[in-house]
């Protein structure tokens, strides 16, 4: 029987932790992350989860911790936000090709300088190389089925890869909302027991992980990697499929709203795309035909999947909460690709919103379809709300 | 030399342990501790410093010479022998 409660994107995200009930968690506080494991940490203090929960002394620790409890084989599971996900960097990629599952809540912060403890994909958007698989939760429903079924996605034997399930800071991590939850005897079985591949725990047949590969070998074993990250789409596919099952909840790799008849179309991320479909559905009421496309998996990236929903459009805006300084925002670098590799042009202009927090409103949502709908089409970055 | 392709290596970097084992360190040598028996004492000062685990002892833990696979001619055993029971040749006298 499901069980319905108003809760928050850090307490679903902690919620889904206690069902999983990983062997290992090594975390370090960071706000707006912090909830997760102190929320955690009363699970462990009042018996309620197996795991062992390592406190340490940075996020650096935590990882590297992390992932010594994965090789070993464990099912290990961490949050963090921002800087912590920066000084975590130097450990993700060897994570990824030590094919660690770790299923690692990020809770999107912007990164420092300056300080600032509010929502922009900054953190992620710098670790999107790194080997991971990127996730990005529009509200706190989806952090929760996301984390449950990232734990099979990154177990699967033909992945293997460590998942980021990001949210956005204090938008979704702390507002509330309603959310359903399974019964912890669903999720237990839908995770089943972790089988591990090469644990350093069986010493009767031991291994070593991570030794010297030079210029022999090393392009060899990213190989590996690039091909396990092939594999994600198919794999997200069933699991994905098997959530809907038992739960009625759908989670396609993109998610298209209102696009079939749309000519034009604004691509966004996470929890914005609240205020873009409310936008479409007001212009839409005013006649004019516009969609939204919520990209939900951005490593691997869908560029098949984009192509075919915008092929066809009059013009597409791509609404990034990062910059690449220097070059195109991420986001919208990925989607021009796409359209590109599937042989049409199609208008796209680029706009980069919400960093620091910054609020997204309505009337900039509109703002970058009424620039489409009166044929203002530039490769220029543009920006939502901010000063000039 | 055979190298492998990407499809035919194991995955996660993983490679059998103790390898290491199998590695001739001793061909690094540029100087060979030489060990002269008559004038050992069997104090087991080379043995406890011996970075590379190359004094090879018994059960009676006396000395019995030197694990030429391994020892990598650092020196630190015929400099710490309070006998002077270890001298450093260069290796090409052993060719």
């Amino acid at each position: 029987m499901a069980r319905r409660d108003i809760t928050s994107g850090n307490w679903a995200a902690a919620e889904a932790m206690r069902q999983i009930n990983p062997d290992v968690v090594a975390a370090y506080p960071i706000t707006p992350s912090t909830d997760i494991p102190m929320k955690f940490s009363q699970f462990v203090a009042d018996g309620l989860v197996d795991t062992n929960l390592v406190t340490v002394e940075s996020e650096h620790s935590a990882i590297s911790a992390c992932l010594a409890a994965s090789i070993s084989g464990a099912r290990v599971m961490t949050a963090s936000s921002a800087n912590g996900v920066a000084l975590m960097h130097e450990i993700f990629p060897i994570v990824a090709a030590y094919r660690a599952p770790i299923v690692f809540a990020l809770v999107n912060r912007c990164i420092g300088a300056p300080i600032n403890i509010h929502c922009d994909h900054s953190d992620s958007m710098a670790e999107r190389d790194m080997g991971w698989i990127h996730l990005y939760c529009e509200d706190a429903q989806e952090v929760y089925d996301s984390l449950i079924m990232s734990v099979r996605i990154a177990e699967h034997k033909d992945v293997l890869l460590p998942v980021f399930v990001c949210q956005d800071g204090f938008i979704t991590s702390h507002c509330f909302e309603p959310i359903e939850f399974l019964e912890d005897e669903e999720v237990k079985n839908f995770i089943g027991e972790r089988d591990p591949m090469f644990p350093l725990l069986d010493v009767d047949n031991p291994v070593a992980y991570g030794s010297l590969a030079l210029t022999d070998y090393y392009f060899e074993i990213k190989r590996q990697q690039i091909e396990a990250m092939k594999n994600v789409r198919k794999v997200y596919e069933e699991i994905s499929e098997e959530f809907y099952k038992l739960t009625g909840r759908k989670y396609p790799i993109v998610e298209a709203y209102k696009t079939e008849d749309a000519e034009y179309v604004a691509v966004i991320m996470s929890s914005a795309t609240g205020a873009v479909k409310e936008a479409v559905d007001k212009l839409r009421a005013e006649g004019h035909k516009v969609g939204c496309l919520r990209v939900r998996m951005f490593r691997p990236f869908p560029w098949k999947d984009i192509a075919e929903i915008l092929t066809g459009k009059k013009g597409i805006a791509v609404l990034d909460r990062a910059a690449s300084i220097g070059a195109g925002a991420p986001l919208f670098t990925e989607v021009k690709g796409a359209l590109y590799d599937s042989g049409t042009i199609v208008p796209t202009n680029s706009y980069v919103y919400g960093l620091g927090g910054r609020d997204f409103f309505l009337h900039d949502a509109e703002k970058a379809f009424t620039d489409l709908i009166n044929g203002d089409f530039s490769p220029e970055e543009r920006y939502l709300g901010l000063r000039e | 030399m055979n190298l492998k392709g990407w499809k035919d290596l194991p995955p996660a970097t993983v490679v059998p342990a103790s390898t290491a084992e199998q590695v001739e360190t001793g061909q690094w040598r540029s100087m060979r501790p030489v060990w002269d028996e008559s004038k050992c004492i069997h104090c087991l000062q080379c043995w406890v410093q011996c970075p590379d685990n190359s004094i090879k002892t018994n059960e009676e833990g006396k000395v019995t010479g030197i694990d030429y696979f391994y020892c990598k001619g650092c020196g630190i055993c015929a400099k710490v022998c309070p006998k002077d029971a270890i001298e450093m040749r260069p290796e090409a006298d052993f060719i």
